[in-house]
């Protein structure tokens, strides 16, 4: 065991190494967020004048508070339906016994694999005939719809680790297959289900394709769409402060969210891929 | 897909089960709790897809909409025989092998490392969920703005070697930033995923081949990665696919893919969206989808050939 003091530096080193990669491009958008606009231009990493200015400024512009409202109203919607059904489906999956079980599954991995750009013209037109287009609803149905998959493996691999003997007890105990899917399981899988819904969020969070085809106003457009079509205050302002803040703006939960969960994140990601 | 759909199995199948009234209701109910998710992924994926193979099929220019008529396959002739879809269709190769591999690479090292670790896995874990989490125009603008003269960072390094650094200018340099945003950003995901393979290794056999004389790099491509390769195949599938349908880096960083990187599904958002031909958009959609099929086979034939999969 002589090598322990070489491995704890060279282990250090790569920690470091690591943490630097990650962080690198966050703090340098955060940087350049902080920096006064009229310095901007000047270039370097750091800020040579501190300045909230550009945060000041995304928050006058009802641009991006419509669009900070819609991210958020939009995600979590869309997270709570998708896990709603994926549960249902996922539950069925891993205890019940029925036919065509493996098809549903290689179903929704296909669905995984579905490539959006291919229907979201389709989607356009329908939306427009149906009166969809640049609705909430518009880009929650897309959203559960693509995160079901994810979803459903998931939760059929936490679900397979619930103790099984349980709900046979309640069954036992005169409970019928439904309350004791509510009353047993449902407390049991809460930890998996939130897995899967930061999962999902995340997903919802990140879209850029959707909302950039199916919205075209206030009224649904998602930040990262926003983003992509920010233009300053006047048409003669730089937006480059402005969309470093805004992005700033919708990392912040994320970066809390990866801080927060990060075993179960990637417990989640790694059961629907590799074990499940 | 052979790993993964087949693992999916519930691990103690309810056996010795006669057609039973329990059985009846049990099947129903299986039925009714898959319904829902099913009936939503078939209608909003199935339903758009079928819509879209019919547009594709038609003249139809939503700023003409009253010269709609059937034009049978003149619109995928029409893709086909332009050289821009080819150039595109190379462009989004070239940005998915570029990327794919470098991830491979960097996430096979990342994971052996976190594998390996002795304190602050934590910490590694936490960091390199930041990229996976982030969203993707957020990266494409923090590594655009890095790359942008006077504005970023980085051309102050570079400033060394020319004054008139400006990757986003030109077409090798914006593939070059297109693929370092894609690595940094989907790195975790591969290393997280491998790491997951990782751990199904039995210590036993690295000790038994270290006993035998085994050197390390030995152990690595003897015993390691033969075991994780369907892990491999998996994250592969599943980056490639992804990598194939990038759209936001390009949008954000080429503003839609200028200096000629414009990839596959950039094609099909300008000619959908900004053009409003919804016929020739369309059959670039369902040309992607098939070339989306067609890389999924060939990873899954990769899956079933694979020989670790017989143990399962």
């Amino acid at each position: 065991m002589q090598e322990t003091g070489r491995q704890k530096v060279l282990w250090t080193i790569g920690i470091v190494v690591v943490i630097l990669y990650a962080l690198i491009p966050v703090i340098w958008i955060a940087s350049l967020s902080v920096k006064d606009p009229a310095t901007l231009a000047e270039g370097g990493f750091w800020p040579k004048k501190f300045s909230l200015e550009n945060y000041k400024g995304i928050f006058d512009s009802s641009d991006f508070v419509y669009a900070l409202l819609n991210s958020i109203g939009i995600a979590m919607i869309a997270t709570l339906i998708s896990i709603f059904l994926a549960a249902l489906a996922a539950y069925a999956l891993s205890r019940l016994e029925f036919r065509g079980k493996s098809v549903i599954l290689a179903g929704s991995l296909a669905i995984a694999m579905f490539p959006p750009i291919s229907i979201v013209g389709s989607l356009f037109e329908v939306w427009r005939t149906l009166g969809l287009f640049d609705t909430w609803a518009g880009l929650i149905i897309p959203y559960m719809t693509f995160t079901l998959p994810l979803a459903i493996y998931t939760l059929s691999a936490f679900f397979r680790e619930i103790p099984w003997e349980l709900e046979q007890a309640a069954q036992i105990d005169g409970a019928t297959p439904f309350q004791a899917f509510q009353k047993v399981i449902v407390p049991l899988a809460a930890p998996g289900v939130f897995t899967a819904a930061i999962l999902v969020f995340i997903f919802a969070w990140n879209d850029f394709l959707f909302a950039t085809v199916l919205t075209s106003t206030n009224s649904s457009r998602t930040v990262p769409a926003a983003l992509a079509f920010f233009t300053g205050d006047s048409q003669f302002s730089d937006p480059t402060g402005a969309i470093a803040a805004a992005a700033v703006v919708v990392t912040v939960p994320i970066i809390i969210m990866v801080l927060i969960f990060q075993r179960r994140i990637v417990a989640g990601l790694t059961a629907g891929a590799v074990k499940g | 897909m052979g790993a993964v759909s087949a693992t999916a199995q519930p691990a103690e199948p309810t056996a010795k089960k006669p057609t039973s009234d329990r059985a009846k209701s049990e099947r129903r109910l299986g039925y009714m709790l898959c319904a829902p998710a099913v009936l939503v992924m078939l209608v909003v994926t199935g339903y758009p897809i079928l819509y879209a193979v019919y547009l594709s099929l038609q003249r139809f220019d939503l700023r003409l909409p009253d010269e709609k008529e059937f034009v049978g396959l003149s619109n995928y002739v029409e893709v086909l025989t332009a050289s821009q879809w080819w150039q595109d269709v190379f462009n989004t190769l070239l940005i998915t092998v570029a990327s794919v591999t470098l991830e491979l690479v960097l996430g096979m090292v990342l994971a052996l490392v976190m594998h390996r670790a002795i304190f602050g896995r934590g910490a590694v874990r936490a960091a390199i969920l930041i990229p996976y989490g982030i969203v993707t125009v957020v990266a494409a603008f923090a590594w655009r703005y890095a790359f942008t003269p006077d504005l970023g960072f980085v051309p102050g390094f570079a400033g060394a070697v020319s004054d008139t650094y400006a990757p986003l200018t030109n077409q090798a340099g914006s593939f070059f930033v297109i693929v370092l945003t894609e690595v940094w950003k989907t790195t975790p995901f591969m290393a997280l995923l491998l790491l997951a393979g990782l751990a199904l290794v039995p210590d036993e056999l690295h000790e038994a081949a270290k006993v035998d004389g085994a050197t390390a790099l030995q152990r690595f491509f003897r015993i390691t990665l033969p075991l994780i390769r369907p892990a491999i195949l998996v994250a592969l599938l599943f980056r490639t696919l992804d990598a194939f349908r990038v759209f936001d880096t390009v949008f954000i960083q080429t503003t839609g893919g200028a200096n000629n990187t414009e990839t596959v599904s950039i094609l099909g958002y300008n000619q959908l969206i900004n053009r409003l031909n919804l016929g020739l958009g369309s059959a670039v959609s369902v040309l992607i989808f098939i070339c989306v099929i067609l890389i999924a086979v060939l990873f899954i034939k990769g899956l079933g050939a694979s020989p670790a999969q017989d143990e399962d």
